[in-house]
């Protein structure tokens, strides 16, 4: 469910002044900005936009960019977007921006999603950049990470509920050869090296995901621990990661989203780029399911988190698509 | 505009008799252009047989049995036995107007489907065939056989595929099958000029396993659009005075790859040639009707200019003179209408 409050009635119009109206001026009203566009869905802030467009003939999103700054003015130039729209422009950026690609958002863009749904945003990014997303990620990764995520980013993968539990059985065990294979057998803490890829990369990235659930509960029968945990730990090891990342993600979309916003909270700073991500994607879809999971696996709610680890107009922008309604 | 030659039919007048004292209705002509009408490589010849079998009595085909010993066996039975290959071979030959009729009736999407299924089933397993499925259709004409692959056989495209491969046909076949590419005419000047570089550079230099295993050729050859490949070809053919496809002959699946990507009449033509050739195998003739119906709508005309080119004749001539009956009128049908676009 989502978490975003936005009411049925509004009008575009006057949203479009009120926001003109908080850009006036030596300074920004933020507050302002915030209490209109985080609480208004797709629709709402597709309309507010044309609005502001025919009334005062430009980019709502150029005038954002330009009034905002820093981890807030990424937020709300990503929470304007129309939701598709903005999946390509965080997998262009994921992509482009850094110096190395970011993989979990290039995972994350194409796992979290049905066929269908990647297939719109392949083509929405195709609409905005004039080349497709997996021409991009080719171009700028390498090696087996190269193969696994161009893989992943272009299969239409079948979503039929059929399982083959011979070949799940099987694979099962073609995936243990490739996984053990860096030195003695059995499961526990891996960490050696990968003894091949090509397996691993052809069953994560072709088989249907019930087929692959199928497969990892017979990895974890035949070798005695999970696959995620033979892969290993090794941060140094970005394939591996992203392996792990991937696997993760295919079992429990929700959970493997909860791990990232628990990260990016984690560590000395915020990671805000993954918390502003997750959380702007997933406010009108399922976030309050993804804050019970988040309770659960860490005994604080998101809200406080977010509370305590975030501040300013960020704060409350996150806040607010939280589904707080008083913290101004 | 050529005209189809007609089987003369003779009329007898009176009776005529053969050796045996026999009534005979039907004149040597006849005779040989009903063992024409069984023989064709390439459907058969439905006319005789509707206009001349049909007079034969028992005699006449006593007299046809015996002069026809490469379909009739003589051997120690006492009477002409159907040659069973022959017969095979005639079942097949009736069948290939049937098919090409189903395949042009059938919708792309689940034609392409079948022929995706097809093209790693056989034994040998057809590589070209599906290198031309992935890289001649369009973007979304493809994704529209991935979908009816689904519904048809309950998996995808890339499974099936992947799983049925390995080593360097998997890296690349799977990755043609799976890119969904831009269609659209943008491209990066820079960029070219740089893959260009790369691609001459593995080519040109590097053994036939090495290029096979560069990820950067295959990265260029299977994510980049159409029209930036294109551009590649020919900033290649400036910059090394050759052609980027004769260039990978050692390596027949890029070859092809490349083909299909920049210049499907080029690639089409080629497989024409061979399905019209003097011993093509049943796969080569099974490409004569798969071309010609999937090619009508699209591009018949430059294909057709192709093969002249190519084979020093028409393609309606060729066809005319290789294949029988409606088989025949139905291609050569197509390809008029497809020239005429």
């Amino acid at each position: 469910m989502a978490t975003l409050l936005a009411p049925e009635d509004f009008s575009p119009g006057e949203d479009a002044m009120a926001l003109n109206k908080a850009f006036e001026g030596w300074g920004t009203d933020e507050k302002t900005i915030i209490w209109i566009l985080g609480h208004r869905n797709a629709d709402q802030r597709k309309q507010i936009r044309l609005a502001y467009q025919e009334i005062y003939l430009e980019d709502l999103i150029k005038k954002l960019k330009y009034e905002l700054s820093g981890d807030f003015e990424r937020a709300v130039c990503h929470w304007i977007l129309d939701p598709v729209e903005r999946e390509a422009v965080l997998a262009y950026e994921a992509i482009i921006k850094n110096y190395r690609p970011d993989y979990r958002v290039i995972l994350e863009t194409a796992l979290t999603k049905s066929a269908e749904e990647l297939l719109t945003v392949k083509r929405t990014y195709q609409f905005l950049y004039k080349r497709s997303l997996e021409e991009d990620v080719a171009s700028h990764t390498a090696g087996d990470m190269r193969k696994f995520l161009v893989a992943v980013v272009s299969v239409y993968r079948y979503e039929g509920e059929e399982i083959e539990e011979e070949v799940a059985h099987s694979e099962a065990n073609i995936l243990g050869d490739e996984i053990q294979g860096g030195g003695g057998s059995g499961g526990g803490c891996g960490g050696g090296a990968l003894k091949g890829a090509e397996e691993i990369i052809r069953i994560l990235s072709t088989r249907s995901k019930p087929q692959l659930l199928a497969t990892f509960n017979y990895y974890k029968q035949i070798h005695g621990t999970s696959i995620t945990k033979s892969l290993g730990g090794d941060p140094a090891d970005e394939f591996s990661a992203a392996l792990r990342a991937a696997i993760q993600c295919i079992k429990n979309p929700k959970r493997y989203l909860q791990k990232v916003v628990s990260h990016s909270m984690n560590r000395v700073g915020t990671e805000e780029d993954a918390l502003s991500r997750v959380i702007v994607t997933r406010a009108e879809k399922d976030l309050k399911e993804m804050k019970d999971v988040y309770l659960e696996k860490t005994g604080r709610s998101l809200d406080d988190a977010v509370a305590s680890e975030t501040t300013g107009d960020y704060k409350a922008f996150l806040l607010t698509l939280l589904g707080n309604q008083d913290y101004f | 505009m050529a005209e189809r030659k007609k089987t003369t039919i003779l009329v007898i007048g009176g009776k005529k008799l053969n050796k045996e004292g026999e009534k005979i209705m039907t004149s040597p002509e006849e005779c040989e252009a009903l063992r024409k009408a069984f023989s064709g490589t390439h459907g058969v010849e439905e006319k005789s047989m509707l206009e001349i079998l049909v007079k034969c009595n028992p005699a006449d085909l006593t007299t046809f049995r015996k002069k026809s010993p490469y379909i009739f066996l003589d051997d120690e039975c006492c009477f002409e036995k159907w040659d069973p290959f022959h017969m095979k071979s005639l079942e097949i030959e009736f069948l290939r107007f049937q098919r090409a009729v189903i395949q042009q009736t059938m919708h792309p999407w689940e034609r392409d489907a079948l022929l995706v299924r097809k093209s790693l089933e056989e034994k040998p397993p057809l590589y070209n065939l599906l290198i031309e499925l992935a890289c001649t259709r369009t973007s979304d004409e493809f994704l529209g056989a991935r979908k009816a692959f689904q519904c048809l056989y309950s998996e995808s495209v890339e499974e099936f595929v992947a799983v049925r491969v390995e080593g360097f046909q998997r890296r690349l076949l799977v990755a043609l099958v799976s890119t969904y590419r831009y269609e659209g005419m943008r491209i990066d000047e820079a960029a070219i000029e740089l893959e260009c570089q790369k691609l001459g550079r593995a080519i040109k230099t590097d053994k036939k396993n090495e290029i096979e295993n560069d990820d950067e050729v295959l990265r260029i050859l299977t994510t980049r659009s159409k029209h930036y490949l294109k551009t590649i070809h020919k900033c290649y053919k400036k910059n090394y005075d050759s052609n980027l496809d004769e260039d990978l002959d050692d390596i027949q699946m890029l070859r092809d790859t490349v083909n299909c990507l920049c210049a499907p009449p080029i690639y089409f033509s080629k497989i024409l040639v061979a399905a019209m050739s003097v011993c093509p195998t049943e796969q080569e003739k099974e490409a004569l009707t798969r071309v010609i119906v999937t090619r009508t709508d699209v591009d018949m005309k430059d294909i057709a200019e192709e093969f002249n080119r190519k084979f020093g004749a028409p393609l309606i001539e060729r066809i005319e003179a290789t294949a029988l009956g409606n088989y025949r009128d139905f291609l050569v049908a197509l390809v008029k209408r497809g020239m005429a676009n």
